[in-house]
């Protein structure tokens, strides 16, 4: 089954497009006979190629300037709604994402779909899913009234694949006003610098939790990772006590991640906490309550203490290098 | 300067969520000061303070006319509250809180901002911050976790994916707050005595002119089904008796990362 045209609305990650976009654009292809894109970024030229790779044959773009990205994208998204009627309109929930997608429900009066897992076409209705209660249940929700309906998707819900389209047509959107919302402007922006892998795609994740005891314990996480080519992850417990920068949080507040192994040291296991990385194919949890929740997504879970385990875990791992 | 703090009055999380027939979050009970927000709270007093006047205003919209959070809030040092509860709040979605928020914000007057938190505990939608700004034709600076307000100006730091920005708008302006804003106060046994006595000015749909706006009506999504997830099955479990770590690396073996 499949509706008319399918929008995203593909946000901008430095000079490059953002990886949700292509995630998004791949469940487009399969959902609508029109897939495009609008591109809220200073360089849709360079992005058109990639876009067009995954399915866009048209890319609107819009260029924010030093306003807040979301105030821009859902601005111009009124706009060439009222050009171009598409059927759906697909976000990325990240904190861009949310902004757009906000501004422009309450623009045009439609209602939204947040965190969203999936969506599909059941005869004239579309249909998205999104998990409650920490993704012990999955509820399903159709949209009524008129479109363009409007749903935001949280990270890795789709597998993104090139198609293998020619690049996208750019078509520059001018005369965006976002009015007051566009009066917010980015004065400056801080880089937080991490080395080795990105979180959201380093093929091993070890994440600490409340069970390390104490900041400095974050080092065993930090080294761990590090021998394991991976990046260090957080629960929010160590994060709002300030051990590590927000960046570093997984779960329904932080990251998605999905990685080849996830390692949990002293975490609980949350169902806040579960939602960001329970999509791992392999998780090990350490930790020393035998009841934890942690341990009910785990393929390999030890009862134990983290400052016995670890750090013989980090001996055997340094002796074998 | 006058703040006006969005407060959700929400069933103790601890307990664990279950739907109603309708398919609406169950919300018989108490309901208790949705944690998230006493930061927005405590943000707005320790504006208003550094301003040196105005006061805070509290708004949430709630069924049963509950006020158990409100008067949490009110403990903590707010001044007032509006409070809209109605039966035709029913099944609202997002945008129709966020319409009723605006409209009562607009009868509160006079706000110099809005606080919010970035997503509730309970619905997490996580737009209305945004929709409220839009509503009221305000700038809407989300994911604050630092604020300053100061020559008409409001100036946050907005959390991002890899550090923080420094975005900065000019008065009157919606702000979300992430729980790394500010500590929050606990009441004084003064502030609770107080609170008692604080004005709820209670409202109704009608009051606020959105007769026909909100509630199922004004809903446009309509919930189709409910499952269990498929659940993740649980592998082996062992107790360290000194050697744990040898499993996992055997593990890490097989799955061939080392
Ligand atoms: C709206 C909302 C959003 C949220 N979003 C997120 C989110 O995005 N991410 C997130 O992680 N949380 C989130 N949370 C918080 C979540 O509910 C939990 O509070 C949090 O995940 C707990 O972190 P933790 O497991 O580190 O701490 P705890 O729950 O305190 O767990 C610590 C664990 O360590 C174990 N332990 C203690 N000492 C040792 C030791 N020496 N060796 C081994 N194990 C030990 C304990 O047995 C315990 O299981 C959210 C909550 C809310 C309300
Ligand atoms: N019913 C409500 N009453 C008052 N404030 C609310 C209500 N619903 C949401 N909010 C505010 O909006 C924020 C975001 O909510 P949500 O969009 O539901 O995640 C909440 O944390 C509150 O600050």
């Amino acid at each position: 089954m499949s509706i008319g045209k399918v929008w995203v609305l593909a946000e901008a990650d430095g000079d490059e497009v953002a990886s949700a976009a292509l995630e998004l654009l791949t469940k487009a292809r399969e959902i609508g006979d029109t897939v495009e894109a609008v591109y809220v970024g200073s360089s849709a030229d360079a992005v058109a190629g990639v876009l067009g790779e995954h399915g866009a044959t048209t890319v609107y773009a819009v260029d924010p300037g030093d306003s807040l990205s979301g105030a821009v994208g859902a601005a111009a998204l009124e706009k060439l709604i009222g050009e171009h009627s598409p059927d759906l309109v697909m976000f990325d929930q990240s904190y861009d994402g949310r902004d757009a997608i906000a501004g422009l429900s309450a623009r045009i009066d439609r209602t939204v779909l947040t965190n969203s897992a999936d969506i599909r076409i059941d005869g004239d209705q579309v249909r998205a899913t999104t998990a409650i209660f920490g993704g012990t249940q999955i509820v399903e929700t159709a949209f009524e009234g008129e479109a363009p309906y409007l749903a935001a998707f949280r990270p890795k819900s789709f597998v993104a694949e090139p198609s293998g389209g020619a690049a996208a047509a750019v078509v520059a959107v001018d005369g965006v006003d976002a009015g007051r919302a566009g009066e917010a402007k980015v004065l400056d922006r801080h880089v937080e610098e991490a080395e080795g892998p990105k979180l959201e795609e380093a093929e091993v994740v070890v994440s600490g939790g409340r069970g390390l005891g104490e900041a400095e314990h974050y080092a065993l996480v930090e080294t761990l990772a590090k021998l394991l080519k991976g990046a260090p992850g957080a629960s929010r417990a160590i994060v709002d006590a300030g051990w590590v920068p927000y960046s570093h949080q997984v779960g329904q507040t932080g990251k998605t991640v999905k990685p080849k192994v996830y390692i949990a040291l002293g975490i609980s296991g949350a169902t806040q906490h579960l939602v960001g990385m329970k999509g791992a194919d392999n998780i090990i949890a350490v930790n020393k309550d035998a009841e934890a929740p942690i341990f009910s997504v785990s393929d390999l879970g030890i009862v134990g203490d983290v400052h016995k385990v670890v750090p013989k875990l980090i001996e055997a791992l340094e002796a074998r290098a | 300067m006058n703040v006006v703090v969005c407060v959700k009055q929400i069933p103790d999380p601890a307990a664990p969520g279950a739907l109603d027939s309708d398919n609406t979050l169950t919300r018989e009970g108490k309901l208790i000061l949705d944690e998230s927000d006493s930061f927005g709270v405590e943000m707005a007093l320790q504006l208003v303070d550094t301003a040196g006047e105005g006061e805070v205003t509290l708004v949430s919209m709630a069924p049963n006319n509950e006020v158990s959070g409100l008067r949490t809030a009110l403990a903590m040092g707010a001044a007032k509250a509006v409070l809209i509860s109605d039966e035709a709040l029913a099944g609202t979605d997002a945008l129709g809180t966020a319409k009723v928020l605006a409209k009562a914000v607009e009868r509160v007057g006079d706000a110099d901002l809005v606080l919010t938190s970035t997503e509730s505990t309970d619905g997490y939608t996580g737009t209305i911050p945004t929709q409220i700004g839009q509503l009221l034709d305000w700038p809407a600076l989300t994911f604050a976790k630092h604020i300053e307000v100061g020559d008409g100006k409001v100036t946050i730091q907005r959390q991002t994916e890899a550090g923080y920005d420094t975005v900065e708008a000019p008065l009157p302006a919606v702000a979300s707050v992430t729980a790394g804003v500010v500590e929050p106060r606990y009441p004084s046994f003064k502030g609770i005595m107080a609170a008692k006595n604080k004005p709820v000015d209670e409202v109704t749909v009608a009051d606020l002119g959105l007769d026909g706006q909100v509630g199922w009506s004004g809903a446009h999504q309509a919930i189709t089904a409910v499952e269990a997830a498929p659940e993740r099955e649980a592998g082996e479990k062992i107790e360290d008796e000194g050697d744990a770590h040898e499993n996992i690396v055997s593990f890490l073996d097989e799955l061939k990362v080392i």
